[in-house]
């Protein structure tokens, strides 16, 4: 095991000086998600207009890979549509689930990179974090 | 005399690194004394318990019941009766929370606890207080996290009828005066629960002597098998108690309409019991009371000191709990690295640890913190697992650059 397999530059450059770090902005939707096993908690900011996320933020407390993870997700559904993010959504799901997919579909090659964090099966969750609260602010509970 | 070698697990590499188990207070590694007991038990006598007139029904019965006296003998309980085996120490405290805390408790009644309390002994008592309406009640600790007799004269009422708290705690490893707190509650005519989940495996205990009316702890975290865990209670109580359980092997006659209960401790006991796992659990008491008891609870302090001096020189390592009287494991953060990204790191080192809120989500919110990382010792580990934890913790630091 390899942890720099893990830990790539990539990833660790979004951990110690992660974008979109922000609280919400003015009309954005804030969702919480949170994995009770670690204490990681992180709040999703996504203002969203005409169907199209016109700004991702996000906030909270987490480790290096839920961060830098939450960080490359703000950066990549940022100005998208809502359909389209969702599609992200499962991409990145099939991804961390050790499936081949196209990753050119993120427009974030760095997104690739989390794909390391499946041969730590205990750290998967950390990488998906931020993308399962995505998903609930685009899926709202009916 | 070389502990670890009656530990088979501890003789791989994990990462192709010598593997050094540091949570066992998560769950102990099994002698092969204990894995041999449930082998034989499997390869030779299997058989259920109480019911059979063959020969390994008895043989069974026999060790199943045996292992009852030597729990009993363990923890200085008078009688093998008053000894009640569970699935672990969550159900042990599920059936004292339900059965004696459901039926004594009446709205205006206080049941007190720490904020230090693991989950298992903080939810079963919310629950029962919602149901009863009794007020659950905090007993403050000190600022270091210890729980002191003062701090526990102050919130000891004669309202108080359930004092339910740590022998030592899970995430701090300070020890509660047990024996001075009995003696407080007994005053105003109350009982006292103590989870003992983390000191059975460590330290002597006598019942009688602590004077405690119930204590239960967890078979798996002191060498014995997942699955097997033991309430001890005073005998009035057991036998005033309903069981929460019903089926077979708990009654005496059974009726169409109703049915009697047979005597402590059968009647907790519906169904067929954990019978591997209890002659596990008798195999690892014999295995613990070989080393001798005294023995691992000097060991384990001795480690425990070692360890807090030997983490001092770790730069921006962060202990938490008090420096003196506290038993078995440190917790602590590094830096502002999160405690999973230090575990990761470890474990890439074959060092085992375990990070995150340990099951005391309270705690770890009165600490200031979000989540910790726990080293935790027991009998098989030594000075030199602890050189490696501090290097290790060095390495993290330098590989991380903080």
């Amino acid at each position: 095991m390899n942890i720099d397999n893990l830990y790539r530059q990539v990833i660790m450059d979004h951990y110690q000086h992660p974008r979109n770090q922000a609280g919400p902005a003015h009309g954005s939707i804030t969702i919480e998600t949170n994995n009770p096993n670690c204490g990681d908690r992180i709040f999703i900011h996504l203002l969203i207009k005409n169907d199209q996320i016109v700004d991702a933020t996000f906030t909270g407390e987490g480790c290096s890979i839920s961060l830098a993870s939450a960080s490359m997700m703000t950066e990549a559904v940022k100005g998208l549509a809502l359909k389209t993010a969702l599609e992200l959504v499962y991409l990145f799901s099939e991804m961390m689930q050790g499936e081949e997919v196209d990753t050119n579909k993120f427009n974030m090659d760095c997104i690739e990179s989390l794909k390391g964090v499946t041969k730590f099966p205990a750290r998967i969750r950390c990488a998906t974090l931020a993308w399962e609260g995505l998903k609930k602010g685009l899926i709202p509970p009916s | 005399m070389n502990i670890a070698q009656d530990f088979p697990i501890l003789y791989q590499t994990v990462n192709n690194c010598r593997l050094i188990y540091l949570d066992s207070a998560a769950t102990s590694q099994k002698p092969l004394a204990v894995i041999e007991a449930m082998n034989e038990f499997y390869s030779k006598y299997n058989s259920n318990v109480h019911r059979g007139i063959h020969t390994l029904g008895t043989l069974a019965t026999e060790k199943y019941e045996g292992a009852r006296s030597k729990v009993a003998k363990f923890i200085k309980a008078k009688t093998p009766a008053q000894i009640i085996f569970t699935s672990g120490s969550t159900a042990a405290l599920n059936l004292v929370a339900c059965s004696y805390g459901r039926n004594n408790l009446k709205p205006g009644d206080e049941l007190l606890i720490t904020i230090a309390e693991h989950h298992s002994n903080l939810i079963p008592w919310q629950q029962v207080a919602k149901i009863t309406g009794a007020t659950l009640k905090c007993l403050d600790l000190e600022t270091d996290g210890s729980l002191s007799l003062e701090k526990a004269r102050q919130a000891i009422t004669t309202q108080t009828k359930i004092l339910a708290v740590h022998h030592i705690s899970n995430v701090l490893g300070t020890i509660s005066p047990i024996k001075e707190l009995a003696h407080l509650v007994h005053a105003v005519g109350g009982i006292i629960a103590v989870d003992a989940a983390q000191s059975a495996p460590h330290l002597p205990l006598d019942v009688n002597d602590l004077d405690v009316d119930f204590l239960f702890f967890s078979g798996h975290k002191m060498c014995g098998p997942t699955g097997t865990g033991v309430l001890y209670g005073k005998k009035d109580l057991l036998e005033k108690m309903e069981p929460e359980h019903f089926g077979g092997e708990m009654n005496n006659l059974v009726e169409f309409h109703n049915a009697t209960w047979r005597e402590i401790p059968w009647k907790f006991e519906a169904g067929t019991p954990n019978i591997a796992g209890v002659v596990g659990l008798g195999a690892a008491i014999d295995y613990l009371n070989s080393v001798g008891m005294q023995n691992i609870a000097e060991h384990n302090a001795a480690l425990t000191d070692y360890a807090l001096d030997a983490l001092a020189h770790v730069p921006e390592l962060k202990i938490y709990g008090p420096q003196k009287n506290r038993h078995g494991l440190v917790t602590f953060n590094l830096g502002k690295l999160h405690p999973h990204d230090v575990a990761t790191f470890l474990d890439a080192e074959g060092i085992a640890i375990r990070a995150g809120q340990h099951c005391a989500q309270p705690l770890i919110k009165w600490l200031g913190a979000s989540s910790t990382a726990r080293a935790s010792f027991y009998l098989y580990n030594n000075e030199a697992d602890i050189e490696a934890l501090t290097q290790g913790l060095k390495n993290t630091r330098e590989y991380f650059s903080v």
